[in-house]
């Protein structure tokens, strides 16, 4: 998508322009620790809103909507609850509340996203891959400039958490994750200012380059 | 208070509450929010004020220029920072949440780095702190990828033409930091003085240190 205007940074801005939004940040972030969802199917939350309204919404709004949503879908407030703010049922059970106590040791220890798979990595450093033509109706991490484009692995970081499937409740799945190098007029043509752009793909997204 | 507008159409105004201060419907909602999930007993509200004052006054981008001070006086770090950023960056004692994998980009004569996240608003939590509006914003995230050069002119500077600019997309759980090129004129300054002239969008690649 093209031609949202310009970059306009704000001198000196806050980390928070707004009580609400310290709110918004915390509740998300502790209620992501809650055990009953993953990063990723928060980010698909997020990116759930109709396309109209999430352009036209400010970022903690965005956390919001996509935090309700969540609420919803793993049932742990009713649709009545949220209208009135009132408490209609007892709480579900196990869910992980974060304490006080518990929060830098939370923050500074939070677990990665490597895992250990039996099967070796299918490209190496140096690979010229095509990224496939793919157009999934779930949440993915292959941006749509980046999809049939070829490119070259410039580094392997291990398998990682797969979010295409962590997001929808399919499991972590890891699969081994690649830096890819794209010529930059490769995904733009000749009007672009950038000489590259390096995107880190999982090998689902990935076939050896097709020859042209 | 008396209001003096149409009302064909839904709006948002601000409205007084009982005690005279003014709060908006974001404020309510997430008033709302919070009391209901802490009545549910999801989230403790120490927990939440937890969070919101350690990226209010803890982590931000004064522990980035740490890293880069450091990397600027010993070359040691230097090469450990290139090498296994995760683990230099964590010596310091930066680590965690939005920071389990780090990957320090150098900028050269040469060679310009930049980094976006045109999906979400993915950023290296640990050593810049949460990111400013513009950075999570449609105009930054589109157009990053597309013509660098004319988002730094947004930001006010220009680089020379013969430095490529190369584009991070961070698409997954890696976050990059951006080495910028230590000044002429700051040879032989103390860590701390170095720091001191390290700005967050340097750090990102949207911005120069200061000069000396």
């Amino acid at each position: 998508m093209q031609a949202f205007g310009p970059v306009l940074p704000e001198a000196g801005e806050p980390t928070f322009h707004a009580e609400w939004e310290r709110r918004v940040f915390a509740l998300a972030v502790a209620m992501g620790a809650s055990g009953k969802w993953n990063i990723d199917t928060s980010r698909a939350a997020r990116e759930s809103m109709p396309p109209a309204q999430y352009l036209a919404s400010s970022y903690y709004e965005i956390w919001f909507a996509g935090l309700t949503r969540l609420l919803l879908a793993s049932g742990l407030v009713s649709a009545e609850e949220l209208g009135s703010g009132r408490v209609m049922a007892p709480a579900v059970a196990g869910v992980n509340r974060l304490s006080a106590d518990k929060v830098a040791s939370a923050l500074a220890g939070a677990r990665g996203f490597t895992r250990e798979i039996a099967v070796p990595a299918r490209f190496k450093t140096g690979d010229a891959v095509t990224t496939l033509e793919m157009n999934p109706r779930g949440h993915t991490r292959l941006p749509r400039y980046c999809r049939g484009k070829t490119g070259v692995v410039v580094a392997w970081h291990g398998a990682h958490v797969f979010p295409d499937s962590n997001a929808a409740g399919r499991g972590e799945s890891p699969c081994h994750l690649y830096g890819v190098r794209f010529e930059a007029r490769e995904l733009w043509g000749p009007d672009t200012t950038a000489a590259s752009v390096s995107v880190d793909c999982w090998e689902p997204y990935l076939e050896p380059a097709t020859v042209r | 208070m008396t209001h003096d507008h149409d009302h064909e159409h839904e709006h948002e105004h601000d409205h007084a509450d009982a005690g005279g201060s003014e709060l908006s419907p974001m404020d309510l909602r997430v008033r709302a929010l919070e009391s209901l999930l802490t009545e549910k007993g999801y989230v403790e509200p120490a927990a939440l004020d937890a969070l919101i004052e350690t990226y209010e006054t803890r982590v931000g981008p004064r522990n980035g220029a740490r890293v880069v001070a450091k990397a600027w006086s010993d070359p040691e770090f230097k090469k450990w920072l290139l090498a296994d950023a995760t683990a230099a960056v964590a010596s310091l004692g930066y680590s965690g949440r939005g920071g389990q994998h780090m990957v320090a980009l150098e900028n050269t004569p040469q060679v310009h780095h930049m980094v976006v996240c045109t999906l979400c608003s993915c950023y290296p939590w640990p050593v810049l702190g949460l990111p400013p509006v513009w950075y999570k914003s449609a105009p930054y995230r589109s157009r990053a990828v597309i013509d660098p050069r004319g988002v730094l002119r947004d930001f006010g500077f220009e680089l020379p033409a013969a430095t490529e600019i190369q584009v991070w997309d961070s698409t997954a759980e890696l976050r990059y930091l951006v080495l910028p090129l230590q000044p002429a004129g700051t040879e032989g300054w103390d860590e701390e003085r170095l720091a001191a002239i390290v700005t967050r969008d340097s750090m990102i690649g949207t911005g120069l240190v200061k000069s000396p």
